[in-house]
């Protein structure tokens, strides 16, 4: 027993046991018949935000080719630094990725890669569903990257900074 | 008059069935006792889950087979998990264990009658198992040994948590199984009478005893909760304190029995307080179901009817559990020793003096003066708790103030350590 500690008189509305009891069991009872808040996930999804940041995405031309032009500057600008790139050039002289991998294990989801990128080619994805069955399966090569289908996050927009 | 006649209706003469049809029907309600328990101790675990989940704005399981097959898949998985023993585990006893805590709660089945008997047309047949004329002794004496498997537990799994919970839990259920036993001598007065059909005809006659008992009942169910070790009791468990208590060091199967253990003693505590307060198989407000003919659709009723008390009393214990949080365990203790046991000596006092003023005043057991009698002593009694209970200071809160002798007597402690202190050091 603690000494000298106040004690305050209160009335007995406040102090009474068999109140505070029957008041807990009548408000459990009433929840009992509440609306169910859980959120049944397989089947119901969350929404996200516009401006999710997950697994990137690869933006493709009409035919079917990365948009990327392998200017380096997303794996230069990226903290985590799991980008890798190797530029390649084809006999018109047009830039392409010869090797586009993405270490998703790495990868921060700070989304400066598509801040940066000069083509839009890469973005980071609204997509929050990732499982492999090994550390490997999460390197995407730029195949996977393609082949993504999500929709890309929105980036922030001075004008609309809630994204609304 | 027609009570009477009524009574001696069935205690006259009743045709006796032949041997074989009652070995026959005994066997038959053993397998379906025992399937109706299990299973329903496994439809408990999915109702805790359901229960809680309700009151706590979820869904509860709800994925296999909508939820309905979670207490299969539940033992299939306890099936197939790993047995896991501490090396420093006494073996024997940390096998038999779980089978202790389990065997009494299913035993104490046997004596409790469960249906009016049906008059077939073998002979009339008890819907009670062993009809036992001891019936409450007898439970008495088993519930007591349920406290063996949980402090077998604790001891045998050489953990030093595992123990401190099996040291609550036999604190613990032999405190409150005093206050339980007390609180039910009121009903054995009144019945005059252990055995539990005869308690329930008494009260299909007269009135429900938690009319003429009410203090009574509250004590039974509280100690009934400490008794099965549910909230706010669960100090043997007792998750934040002693990670699980006296399960902490079982794994698969074993864990289960323990939680089957559980559900099958809530099972049989509700069981034992619809039959010693509310009547047992009896349909309120009629008496038609109480006297020949036994047919069998009275049996189905009044079964129905008790597995409707009983399912009341297994949802308050769940109501209670997801509602009050767990007492401190010295609260436990002044609860039971300093609040529960006078409150039910006292208790038996007033009610024997009662019933003795009464029978003294030639009021028949029975008649209206006897109950009204027996009812206004209960509403008093009830009045004169509960204005108690909400006022006083029963368990001990954590910022009670300091008895002036106390502090006192600690000041001059201190004070003496001190000047001790100064003569041997110097200042």
């Amino acid at each position: 027993m603690p000494i000298g500690v106040k004690v305050l008189e209160r009335p007995i509305e406040e102090v009474s046991y068999i109140r505070a009891t029957l008041g807990g069991m009548k408000r459990t009872f009433l929840k009992l018949f509440d609306e169910k808040v859980t959120t049944q996930y397989p089947e119901e999804k969350e929404s996200i935000s516009r401006r999710w940041r997950g697994t990137h995405r690869m933006l493709t031309t009409e035919d079917g080719k990365a948009k990327c032009v392998g200017c380096g500057l997303c794996p230069t600008v990226c903290p985590a630094n799991c980008i890798k790139l190797v530029p390649g050039e084809d006999e018109q002289g047009n830039r392409y990725p010869l090797v586009f991998e993405i270490d998703e294990f790495r990868c921060i989801f700070c989304g400066y890669c598509q801040e940066v990128c000069p083509e839009e080619a890469i973005h980071v994805g609204r997509h929050y569903e990732n499982a492999e069955y090994s550390r490997e399966g999460f390197v995407y090569d730029l195949e996977r990257l393609m082949a993504q289908t999500h929709p890309v996050c929105e980036m922030w927009d001075p004008a609309d900074p809630k994204g609304e | 008059m027609t009570h009477i006649a009524a009574m001696l209706q069935i205690a006259g003469p009743t045709t006796e069935p032949h041997f074989v049809v009652f070995l026959i029907a005994t066997l038959v309600k053993m397998l379906a006792i025992f399937t109706v328990y299990m299973l329903s101790a496994a439809l408990l675990t999915l109702a805790e889950r359901k229960i809680s989940a309700w009151m706590q704005d979820r869904h509860g399981p709800n994925r296999v087979g909508k939820g309905w097959l979670q207490p299969i898949a539940d033992g299939v998985k306890n099936f197939v998990k790993e047995e896991t023993y501490p090396d420093a585990a006494n073996l024997p006893l940390f096998i038999l264990a779980p089978v202790l805590s389990f065997i009494p709660a299913l035993v104490t089945w046997a004596v409790i009658p469960f249906a009016a008997p049906w008059g077939s047309r073998w002979g009339i047949i008890e819907m009670v198992l062993a009809p036992l004329p001891i019936g409450y002794l007898f439970i008495l004496a088993l519930s007591s040994l349920g406290v063996y498997g949980i402090v077998l537990a604790g001891w045998s799994s050489n953990n030093k948590y595992a123990l401190l919970g099996g040291l609550r839990s036999s604190a613990q259920m032999i405190s409150y199984e005093i206050a339980m036993g007390m609180s039910t001598i009121p009903v054995l007065l009144l019945a005059g009478n252990v055995s539990l059909s005869k308690i329930v005809n008494q009260q299909a006659f007269e009135t429900w005893n938690v009319l003429n008992l009410t203090v009574a009942f509250f004590i039974f169910m509280v100690a009934a909760f400490a008794e099965t070790n549910r909230l706010p009791f669960d100090m043997p468990e007792a998750e934040s304190e002693l990670i699980a208590g006296y399960h902490s060091e079982y794994s698969a199967m074993k864990f289960s029995l323990f939680f089957i253990a559980e559900y099958c003693n809530m099972v049989t505590v509700s069981a034992l307080m619809a039959t010693l307060f509310f009547g047992g198989w009896d349909i309120p407000f009629t008496l038609w179901d109480n006297i020949a003919p036994h047919t069998a659709i009275k049996t189905i009723l009044t079964l129905l009817m008790f597995a409707l008390k009983t399912g009341a009393f297994i949802f308050v214990f769940m109501w209670i559990r997801w509602t009050i949080p767990r007492f401190r365990y010295d609260q436990v203790m002044s609860l039971g020793w300093k609040f529960m046991l006078p409150l039910a000596l006292g208790y038996i006092v007033a009610v024997a003096t009662t019933i003795v003023t009464l029978d003294s005043m030639g009021f028949a057991r029975g008649s209206v003066p006897f109950h009204t009698g027996l009812i206004l002593l209960n509403l008093a009694a009830v009045v004169i708790l509960f204005q108690v209970l909400d006022r006083g200071r029963l368990i001990t809160p954590a910022y009670s103030r300091l008895e002036r002798r106390d502090l006192e007597k600690l000041r001059a402690v201190s004070t003496s350590s001190r000047n001790k202190l100064v003569s041997e050091v110097g200042d």
